[in-house]
């Protein structure tokens, strides 16, 4: 088994403090060990710690599933888990943005903020691939506006008119911005 | 077959997809008898979950029957009808054998944080869900568990995650004998947490929301006091006046990360998505614990951060639990507490849709229009009398 001063010198990292090995004799540490109560284990009931060992990966893996497809995972962990989803791999440009991603851990901000961004380039890419397949999505169905409808309609009025009021506010602020072009322009 | 399709944020379809196959000896490939819709979908709905990719079914609240088995699957047999835990578990890994079923360290390669969960983005694993005519189910006989004879379909595929969910938040606020409980949020979860507590021996409960239908079913259904935020200025103040200025004892977070209630909170973290999801009901429950209190979290946040008064935490010495529901480690209690009558869980379910109308499901679920609760989605009608009867008569959509 390594120790921890083996582990601490295999990490990229600019602490260089040498430590005990962690494995030491506890008989040597005085008090250790006087005050413990099993009872007072704030992690239960979720843990049951006292039926198993928790040493570090001592679990025999279960069978490895075969990678027949692109699997991005945590820098937290060293592998895949046994197994794994398979579903949507990364494409395209959200692809990218996503293995950029899983460059950082999962304490990065970054990581999820460019996980989010990958997911909303990959909508626009979604539109890209249905149009392929000759399939324009029926926008208004999928936002179940059938049921909106039925329900509240007064709520689906209110989304109509302030979505007619944003686009008509940003059609005349460009035709504005246009018409003054065009007079500094003459 | 057929299966839910995520297209992006507020879009979502019934569309063709490939069958799913066997992808490791210990799958099984199950045929999806009722897939409920969450709360917690709700949130990659919204597209607040990152790593949600475009094209991806969700659904992780399933029953269904076996029809092909990996080669190393011994007890789960082709034929069999399983109820499907949510968490996708080895049974083998250390937080596995201990228990935490919701954490296996063998199921999600995308993220250390959070255990494989089934349709639930690839932050949770990449795995399809169960919004399906079928679905891969890994770990085939660790966390399925065949429906007992005579279980009402819809009691089973409410074990898959509202019952436990319910039951651990109950369970983490360590409720002793006596003690009042405030749960934040009247939905499926709330009202089974609050029904829960009484299991525990709670003295008095309390449900918090803002939609008097379902602060009106809490009330019935839990036999609890219940109160609608919207009608008071302050909940943390209220609380504390109705529990003699000390606060509760136990407060349970069944909101998560959708919650209503603080302007600041909802747009910083459900439209700018500065944070995390918006933490209102959390630090309602902090702020309204008694000093040395508990706060049960079972509301779902996303990875990042939230703004919450971690400082009174400190200061009112709160223990915090938190976790998803270790389904399989509750489910032989909990099915029997069905069988004995002591919890009901059909009785949340008021919508039953088509799957080919998920996009509608969807919307009424996520905009609590005609007064739902549970909407469950029907793929494949098999013969189950009982289950029958139910649908002709509590068919309130169709
Ligand atoms: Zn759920
Ligand atoms: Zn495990």
């Amino acid at each position: 088994m390594k120790n921890i001063t083996d582990i601490a010198s295999s990490l990229d990292d600019e602490s260089r403090i040498q430590n005990e090995p962690y494995s030491k004799d506890r008989s040597q540490i005085r008090g250790w060990a006087i005050d413990a109560n099993s009872k007072n284990d704030p992690t239960f009931p979720m843990r049951q710690r006292h039926k198993e060992s928790t040493k570090n990966h001592d679990w025999q893996r279960p069978s490895l599933q075969a990678v027949t497809t692109e699997v991005l995972h945590s820098n937290e962990r060293p592998n895949l888990t046994a197994t794994f989803g398979t579903a949507s791999p990364p494409s395209g440009l959200s692809g990218t943005i996503r293995r950029f991603a899983f460059k950082y851990s999962e304490g990065k901000i970054i990581h999820w903020l460019a996980l989010l961004l990958a997911d909303r380039v990959n909508v626009l890419e979604g539109f890209g691939s249905d149009l392929r397949k000759g399939y324009a999505p029926n926008i208004l169905k999928e936002r179940g506006t059938k049921a909106a409808w039925k329900h509240n309609p007064d709520a689906v009025v209110k989304k109509v008119i302030i979505g007619v009021a944003i686009l008509t506010s940003i059609a005349i602020i460009l035709n504005r911005k246009q018409k003054k072009l065009a007079c500094k322009n003459n | 077959m057929l299966a839910m399709n995520y297209r992006g944020p507020g879009r979502v379809r019934a569309d063709q997809k490939p069958m799913p196959e066997i992808l490791h000896p210990e799958d099984a490939i199950v045929k999806v008898t009722r897939s409920c819709i969450c709360g917690s979908d709700l949130h990659l709905y919204n597209g607040n979950v990152p790593d949600t990719r475009v094209g991806t079914t969700f659904g992780h609240e399933f029953t269904g029957v076996v029809t092909e088995i990996g080669s190393e699957v011994k007890k789960l047999q082709v034929g069999d009808h399983a109820l499907v835990p949510f968490n996708i578990a080895c049974g083998k890994c250390i937080f596995c054998r201990q228990g935490l079923f919701g954490n296996c360290h063998e199921s999600n390669p995308q993220a250390t944080a959070v255990g494989g969960i089934f349709g639930y983005s690839h932050t949770a694993g990449g795995y399809d869900g169960g919004q399906a005519e079928y679905v891969r189910v890994p770990y085939a006989d660790v966390g399925p568990t065949v429906i007992p004879p005579g279980m009402d379909l819809d009691d089973a595929v409410l074990l898959t995650d509202v019952v436990p969910t319910g039951y651990q938040a109950a369970e983490m606020g360590g409720i002793q004998i006596g003690d009042t409980v405030v749960v934040f949020g009247a939905g499926p979860i709330g009202i089974m947490a609050a029904k829960c507590s009484w299991l525990f021996g709670a003295g008095r409960v309390i449900v918090i929301d803002e939609l008097d239908y379902r602060l009106e079913f809490a009330k019935n259904y839990a036999q609890c006091e219940v109160y609608n935020f919207r009608s008071m200025k302050d909940p943390v103040l209220f609380i504390k006046k109705i529990t003699d200025y000390l606060g509760a004892d136990v407060c349970i977070d069944a909101v998560g990360a959708e919650a209503t209630g603080s302007a600041i909170q909802s747009i910083t973290g459900r439209k700018l998505l500065l944070q995390a999801g918006s933490p209102t009901a959390l630090s309602w429950a902090i702020n309204s614990v008694k000093k040395g209190g508990v706060v049960s979290i079972v509301g779902v946040y996303g990875p990042t951060g939230n703004f919450i008064p971690i400082g009174n935490v400190l200061n009112k010495g709160i223990t915090i639990r938190a976790n998803q529901a270790s389904v399989k480690r509750l489910l032989p209690k909990l099915i029997e507490h069905v069988q004995n009558g002591i919890l009901e869980p059909k009785k949340l379910i008021t919508h039953r849709i088509p799957l080919e109308e998920v996009a509608d499901a969807y919307r009424i679920f996520s905009d609590k229009l005609d007064e739902c609760i549970k909407p469950v989605l029907i793929t494949s009608p098999i013969n189950h009398s009982s289950t029958e009867q139910r649908e002709t008569h509590h068919e309130k959509y169709h």
